[in-house]
């Protein structure tokens, strides 16, 4: 007998036909939405894509905001192999911004290749040291990391605000930012890059720490199928008294997985704070912990799911800031509610579809033998 | 000529790509106890769920009292005079036994006369059939076979002519056995019509006066209980000759492996569990502990296993001390030479959501085989599944499979052999066979033998008597936590071990 005859559904459905239909039905919705208010749907849809896709410096942008959630995508995936729901990623990034700038206003001397090196460890150091707390809170007192990872975020805006207006704060200016990094605290741009190469390219902000982000899905992926650590944090995930059983510590695991996540979550830092800013501000995340919960549920967890999610909410974002531009009916308001739309469908009702639809295609009753 | 309770003709039920029943055909005398009996997965309990509307059949037809009928619902089933009894029992824990009986038909928002209606029932219920339960005591503090009559009761409450009684003897002790089979026999004699799912074919052959056999989702023999025997209905239900002996020469007992002393653990609510206990497992003997599930064996096992901590005691594997409250122990003691079956595969056993060859190196995926470094080796750990696979015969023998899709008798080899191919000093076995086809409990008795004839020791928990009494060369009783006796199989049977499983210890000593 065969997996799909006992009830297992093929990857091309699951990974393929399942999250497609879903975001087809997020945008059929967000179609009505649109109508509503007297707008065109179909404008809509071809600016949001040709703002996003249709020309380089369009793409440049996707994949700027695409690097951004791929590293906090990773950081709920991560804890959510090993059971956990890490949803302090809004935090653990400002922390790793606050690493970023204490390396590069502490050691400007260095050169700056060395000086980079340190900054993406200050970002993934600091990002893991604030998600330690929550993480061994849960493993050795009990305390759930959904209400201290929540809570860590509020903490961490607090903390950020408090040496941005005290501390760290630039003298000469009103806003919360620090002083101005030096030049060799500055991750190359891809038109940069793709100068050199002699290839032109529009001045976006995405820049090297795209390739990172990639690095750290790959990472992710030979973590967690291809070694020890890797499979003990999935028993874990999956079946904690077999976890028990086999000697595995959850205990230690819950540090470990929240650690790394810690350490993805600040490393984003590094596209927002030392790519484009080059400077520490305040509230630089925005809501990018968040879209992580979204893209990490929509990509099953898996790290090319959730860089292909990445880019979708990539395309949202840049397109979405096109739509705003070019259509007036079309506020910021309504592109968060088509965002919130896609989040809705691709990620809380992820399994609406899938057992319904299984059911037409491969005649399998909803019903489970006993 | 008899009269039919229940005619099921023609059910044919399919899940997907299993077909569960196959045209199947069924035909109960009122006043009678029928039994239904098959291996695990031969489509009883899909055809007992389709009578009781838990499942719509894809055809056939149901026949009440000679009436058609048509059940879409458990509502639909009891208001046509059907009643079953889970394996599982449905009761409400903090509830009185009333309080549980009314349960679905309170009568009104106000519960004070729907509450004396059932009082008035039970007690004419009682009366008529033996079944009589304290009223007003909490369910929790019932004995299981309490608890089993309060679901009959629930049943007659609801006025069933016709019980259905899922695998009723799994929690019970021989004695609470017979006296379910009493109370069976009397309603059956004031008219009532029973049906018994089991897969004991000793009980079939006790109880019943008719018997259907199924296999593979078909039914393949009618029979009159008085005219056939275990083996005949054995070969039926697998359908080839099975050997229900377990061939075994004599032990030779070596040098002492497991010594325990005086242990005893309370569970986190702080009750009891295990009570002074001292045990001794020898190189080359298998010692079975008996009892009725939930009297403290379970426990033992998990502290012996270095799982769980115990309040106080000694153990010693081959005279090292075992230090269960320690971190890590359970690793310590596998590289000590100490495997285990644990009684519950899905909870501690085995990832249902991992491939067959990941769940085959649970516990063991630190060993240097599987890879190097950090690192797993998957095609090394696929090879090695399929070496075991091939010598344990498990079925698909594909590692790339799910391990929640196969089948229990299979996913408990994919777990013997994880564990015995480690060429342990000491194993723990606990319910080897729980789930476990007839086939399959064959092959696996024949491994744990092997395994006693090359010298190592087998500490075995099972609820199944015969089961004890096939492989144990000693048998050790609980009861309540404690140790109630020892015996050898050749110097006790059913009756006296039943005794020690209620807790009546012996005189002498």
């Amino acid at each position: 007998m065969s997996a799909q005859a006992r009830g297992e559904l093929p990857l091309w459905y699951s990974a393929g036909l399942v999250p497609v239909l879903n975001v087809a039905c997020a945008f059929l919705v967000a179609g009505l939405v649109v109508l509503a208010i007297g707008a065109s749907p179909i404008d809509a849809v071809r600016i949001l894509l040709r703002g996003a896709l249709g020309s380089p410096y369009g793409i440049g942008y996707t994949l700027y905001y695409a690097t951004t959630f791929i590293f906090t995508g990773l950081a709920v995936a991560i804890a959510f192999h090993a059971g956990h729901f890490n949803i302090g990623g809004e935090g653990q990034s400002l922390l790793g911004g606050l690493g970023i700038a204490l390396v590069v206003l502490n050691l400007a001397f260095l050169p700056s290749p060395l000086l980079i090196l340190l900054t993406i460890a200050g970002a993934a150091l600091l990002g893991a040291a604030w998600a330690f707390i929550p993480g061994w809170l849960q493993a050795y007192r009990g305390s759930h990391v959904v209400i201290t990872t929540i809570m860590f975020n509020f903490l961490a805006f607090g903390l950020l605000g408090y040496l941005l207006v005290g501390p760290m704060k630039r003298p000469d200016s009103m806003s919360l930012e620090t002083l101005p990094f030096v030049e060799g605290a500055r991750l190359f741009r891809a038109d940069e890059i793709l100068g050199w190469m002699g290839i032109a390219m529009p001045r976006t902000p995405l820049n090297l720490s795209f390739a990172l982000a990639l690095l750290c899905a790959l990472f992710t992926w030979v973590l967690v199928w291809r070694t020890r650590l890797g499979y003990e944090i999935r028993t874990v995930g999956a079946n904690p008294t077999a976890a028990h059983y086999a000697g595995i510590s959850s205990k230690r695991i819950t540090v470990i997985v929240m650690l790394m996540g810690g350490a993805f979550a600040g490393m984003m830092a590094t596209n927002e704070i030392l790519g484009v800013q080059q400077r520490l501000i305040a509230d630089f995340t925005a809501g990018a912990g968040f879209v992580g919960i979204a893209v990490a549920l929509m990509g099953r967890g898996h790290p090319v799911g959730i860089v292909l999610a990445s880019l979708l909410f990539g395309v949202l974002y840049q397109g979405g800031a096109e739509l705003a531009f070019d259509m007036p009916l079309m506020t910021k308001d309504m592109i968060i509610v088509i965002q919130g739309l896609v989040i809705l469908f691709a990620g809380a009702l992820e399994n609406m579809f899938r057992e319904r639809i299984a059911g037409w295609i491969f005649r399998k009753p909803v019903e489970v033998a006993p | 000529m008899t009269v039919s309770a229940v005619v099921m003709s023609g059910i044919d039920k399919r899940f997907g790509a299993v077909h569960a029943n196959k045209s199947v055909d069924l035909d109960v005398a009122k006043g009678s106890i029928h039994g239904l009996i098959g291996e695990n997965g031969a489509g009883k309990s899909t055809l007992m769920s389709i009578l009781f509307g838990f499942y719509a059949a894809d055809s056939g037809t149901i026949t009440v009292d000679g009436k058609a009928v048509s059940i879409r619902s458990s509502a639909d089933a009891i208001s046509h005079g059907i009643g079953m009894v889970h394996q599982h029992f449905m009761l409400v824990d903090t509830f009185t036994v009333v309080e549980n009986v009314m349960l679905g038909a309170e009568g009104g928002a106000l519960t004070a006369r729907g509450e004396a209606l059932t009082r008035a029932r039970l007690k004419e219920l009682g009366k008529t059939y033996g079944l009589e339960v304290p009223l007003d005591t909490l369910v929790s503090e019932l004995t299981v076979g309490e608890l089993q009559r309060v679901e009959i009761l629930k049943a007659l409450v609801r006025d069933a002519r016709v019980l259905i009684l899922d695998e009723p003897t799994a929690v019970l002790t021989p004695t609470e056995v017979e006296q379910l089979f009493v109370m069976l026999r009397r309603l059956r004699d004031e008219g009532k019509t029973v049906i018994i799912v089991t897969h004991k074919l000793k009980e079939i052959m006790a109880v019943t006066d008719r018997v259907s056999v199924m296999r593979r989702g078909e039914m393949v023999a009618h029979l009159d209980t008085a005219a056939t025997s275990p083996e005949a209905l054995a070969e039926a239900m697998v359908g080839r000759r099975v050997v229900l002996r377990v061939d075994k020469g004599p032990a030779k007992p070596g040098a002492t492996i497991l010594t325990v002393r005086g242990l005893t653990v309370k569970d986190e609510k702080g009750v009891t569990r295990v009570n002074d206990v001292s045990l001794s497992v020898r190189a080359g003997e298998i010692v079975g502990i008996a009892g009725v599930s939930g009297n403290g064996q379970s426990e033992l096992l998990e502290v012996l296993a270095g799982l769980r901590a115990p309040l106080k005691g000694e153990i010693l594997l081959e005279g090292r001390p075992v230090e269960s409250a320690a971190k890590n122990e359970s690793k310590r003691l596998r590289k000590m030479g100490l495997r285990h079956v644990p009684e519950d595969r899905h909870r501690l056993g085995l990832v249902k959501e991992f491939s067959a060859s990941e769940s085959a190196i649970l516990g063991c995926h630190d060993e240097a085989g599987y890879g190097s470094g950090p690192f797993l080796d998957a095609a090394a750990i696929r090879r090695d599944c399929e070496v075991k696979m091939s010598a344990f015969d498990v079925r698909p023998a594909n590692p790339d499979l799910k391990t929640a899709l196969f089948s229990g008798g299979n996913q408990q080899k994919i777990v013997l052999a994880r564990e015995i191919e480690r060429d342990p000093i000491l194993l723990l076995v606990g319910q080897p066979t729980r789930g476990v086809d007839i086939g399959a409990i064959e092959f696996i008795h024949k491994r744990l033998i092997e395994l006693r004839d090359r010298g190592k020791a087998i500490l075995l928990v099972s609820v199944e008597l015969d089961e004890i009494m096939a492989l144990s060369d000693r048998i050790l009783v609980m009861c309540a936590g404690e140790i109630t006796g020892e015996r050898t199989p050749e110097r006790t049977d059913e009756r006296d071990l039943g005794l020690l499983m209620a807790g009546v210890r012996e005189r002498a000593a």
